[in-house]
């Protein structure tokens, strides 16, 4: 007996015999969804006097909103910041493979690069919804040019840039475009990047502090002029030291204006942090802590020498290296391999680990209202997981878009 | 009168979820002849409403062909609201059974016009061939539904101003905060259920004893509202131990010794499973 359809004509969808996180705590509870979002089914039942259409049963798994990435170079032989006639093509195709690690939604990272890179790729790809053909797409994440030499990591040192005239114009100069950029790394103790900062975060863009050698003072004035994230904590940063914190110390600084929250990225894959570091940070912070990946063209793919932006990296198990030296230069591991690493090293609760993949990152760029969580209304972009956190099947908009 | 008097709490909520499962059962439901119920809220009907979601879960009963009719609700608490009686029936019994939503009709607090939702329900419950088994419970102060002392015995369905003891029983749900409790809720009247073919009041723990007293062992008195029923053809007390504490030892020794009579109402409980 579904609806009397006298609120909407589309099926509901009740999934049952699971648990799903709600409220930040597993519930047992069913979840319902039509029209791609999740449904409030008590206002169904008396307002509507409707249920379901279709009962999905979930024999008993956790069910959590699906995980955003805001920070992902490629994968499976693709690289975003290659100037390719073709990007959309290769970010549709990672788009589609991550669905399997129960990525929803994620945000294109694009190392510095030359400007015809940033003018030929950005305008290829518009933000726009997942569904079957891949995760949703939230914009671009700028990491570079407006780094620090000092801390450039794997980014080639000659594209790096500094602000040359302030103003947003620069900016586009550089860029080409800002439609469809979600977040810029940059690194604050740069002349100018103050009013940068101010002008980004004005137009809704997310800005991040990273691979920079700031100071804490330098790093709590660009938080106060608007950023609210750090790149991969710790790495491409000065490291923590008890007279000055540098970036690290935003974890507890008391200069964040009230109500608003330094979030930072925490690639979990065991081997860019010390476990004892990750449980510093999470320990010190944890509402603030965000997974990413940081996986790089060669996540997905057999060990050996790969391309990443405009330099040639070494994969070695687990590890990938700037070919010839000891430099990490991003990550291999899967978004739901650092969810279980993440629970597993800091000893946090399954709702914990689960909110770092997704609304931690939610709220980082502005979009809880509707993604990162199972309220009454958000999408409903889901990861059926089982209780070791491996996943299960994936939803986007209520409609599974990959099973194991 | 039935005073089904059982040792706890969980047992007497078995035995009144036993004695719906049966009576609905035997009713035999369909399409053309619902079986139509009054329910109550509160602390005391929610082991038998545990219990008929567990007999529904086994596969032994259904609600598919069953109109319900709560008591109350609350004036202008938001239906959403978790201290609402919507959001109560919603989480304690309809989200857990197959209950047509069409069917399970709760009064709406929050309607421009209150008087015409109370009449609106009469009249639903007199379409639907009147209430079959109407339960409910007692407030200390001898209330059925929100009919305070000093309630018409003869009433109907219309808004009540609730009276303090109440406000102050119920300030617990609200957090312990006096001002933030509704002072109004619209209820069914005493004459409303008088007019079920058979009452069920669940009554328990220590606190509803001089409640029961009054309400089985002096007369009909219009302060103490559960009292009309003595004038009711068929009701049913069910009780455990602690809610007896103020009756007569001879009352309560008198219907101990018919338990073996009132337990044939439950034993054998029967199953959809068997028809």
């Amino acid at each position: 007996m579904p609806s009397n359809k006298s609120v909407s004509d589309a099926p509901i969808t009740q999934f049952i015999n699971c648990r799903i996180l709600r409220d930040h705590c597993l519930q047992r509870e069913d979840l319902w969804v039509r029209d791609g979002k999740i449904l409030d089914p008590e206002k169904l039942f008396f307002d509507e006097h409707g249920y379901a259409d279709k009962r999905v049963d979930c024999e008993d798994s956790i069910i959590a909103p699906g995980f955003i990435d805001v920070q992902i170079n490629g994968g499976y032989g693709v690289d975003f910041s290659q100037a390719c006639e073709d990007v959309s093509s290769g970010i549709s195709f990672v788009a589609k493979k991550i669905l399997e690690h129960g990525v929803t939604s994620f945000c294109p990272t694009l190392v510095t690069s030359p400007l015809d890179v940033y003018h030929k790729v950005l305008p290829q790809v518009k933000v726009h919804d997942g569904g079957a053909h891949g995760a949703g797409v939230l914009g671009f994440h700028l990491e570079g040019p407006f780094i620090s030499v000092e801390k450039k990591g794997a980014h080639p040192e000659k594209f790096l840039r500094t602000f040359k005239s302030s103003g947003l114009g620069y900016l586009m100069e550089t860029y080409g475009g800002l439609d469809s950029v979600a977040m810029v790394t940059l690194a604050p103790e740069l002349d100018g990047s103050q009013s940068v900062i101010r002008d980004l975060c004005q137009k809704g863009i997310t800005v991040s502090l990273g691979h920079s050698v700031a100071n804490l003072s330098q790093a709590e004035e660009a938080v106060q002029h608007g950023a609210s994230f750090i790149t991969h904590l710790f790495n491409a940063m000065l490291p923590f030291h008890h007279r000055d914190p540098g970036i690290v110390g935003l974890l507890t600084s008391d200069q964040v204006p009230a109500g608003r929250t330094v979030y930072y990225g925490m690639i979990a894959d065991g081997i860019h942090t010390n476990p004892a570091a990750l449980r510093i940070a999470h320990r010190s912070h944890p509402s603030g802590l965000v997974l990413v990946t940081d996986a790089i063209t060669a996540m997905g793919l057999p060990p050996g020498r790969h391309t990443l932006g405009q330099q040639v990296i070494e994969i070695q198990g687990l590890h990938a290296y700037v070919a010839g030296t000891k430099t990490l230069c991003g990550s291999i591991a899967t978004m739901d391999m650092c969810v279980r690493h993440f629970k597993h090293a800091s000893g946090c609760s399954v709702e914990e680990a689960l909110e770092a993949a997704s609304l931690h990152p939610a709220q980082l760029l502005g979009i809880s209202h509707r993604k990162g969580n199972l309220d009454f209304g958000s999408d409903a972009d889901l990861v059926l997981l089982d209780d070791t956190l491996n996943i299960k099947a994936t939803f986007i908009s209520g409609e599974e878009v990959w099973r194991k | 009168m039935r005073l089904v008097i059982l040792e706890d709490y969980d047992l007497a909520s078995e035995w009144a979820a036993k004695y719906i499962r049966n009576r609905i059962i035997q009713f035999k439901p369909s399409a053309e002849r619902y079986f139509t119920m009054g329910l109550p809220t509160g602390s005391t009907p929610y082991g038998c409403y545990q219990k008929l979601i567990e007999y529904y879960r086994s596969g032994d009963i259904s609600f598919k062909y069953v109109k319900t009719f709560n008591m109350d609700e609350y004036v202008g608490l938001p239906r959403g609201h978790p201290e609402s009686y919507h959001s109560y029936m919603w989480n304690n019994f309809f989200k857990h059974i197959d209950i047509d939503p069409a069917n399970a009709h709760v009064l709406d607090g929050n309607v421009e016009d209150l008087e015409a939702e109370c009449q609106a329900y009469e009249q639903k419950i007199s379409e639907a061939g009147g209430i079959e088994l109407f339960v409910g419970g007692i407030g200390p102060d001898g209330h059925i539904a929100f009919n305070e002392p000093g309630s018409s015995l003869v009433s109907r369905t219309r808004v009540k101003t609730l009276a303090n003891d109440t406000i102050v029983a119920n300030a617990r749900f609200f957090g312990n905060d006096l001002s933030k409790v509704p002072t109004m809720a619209l209820t069914v009247g005493v004459g409303t259920v008088m007019d079920a073919k058979e009452v069920m009041i669940l009554i328990t723990g220590a606190h509803k004893a001089f409640a029961l007293y009054k309400a089985i062992e002096e007369g009909v008195n219009h302060m103490w509202t559960v009292s009309a029923f003595q004038q009711h053809p068929c009701t049913n007390f069910i009780c455990d131990e602690d809610a007896t504490l103020e009756l007569r030892v001879k009352t309560v020794k008198y219907f101990k010794g018919l338990m073996h009579v009132h337990n044939r109402l439950v034993d054998p409980v029967l199953s959809i499973k068997d028809q």
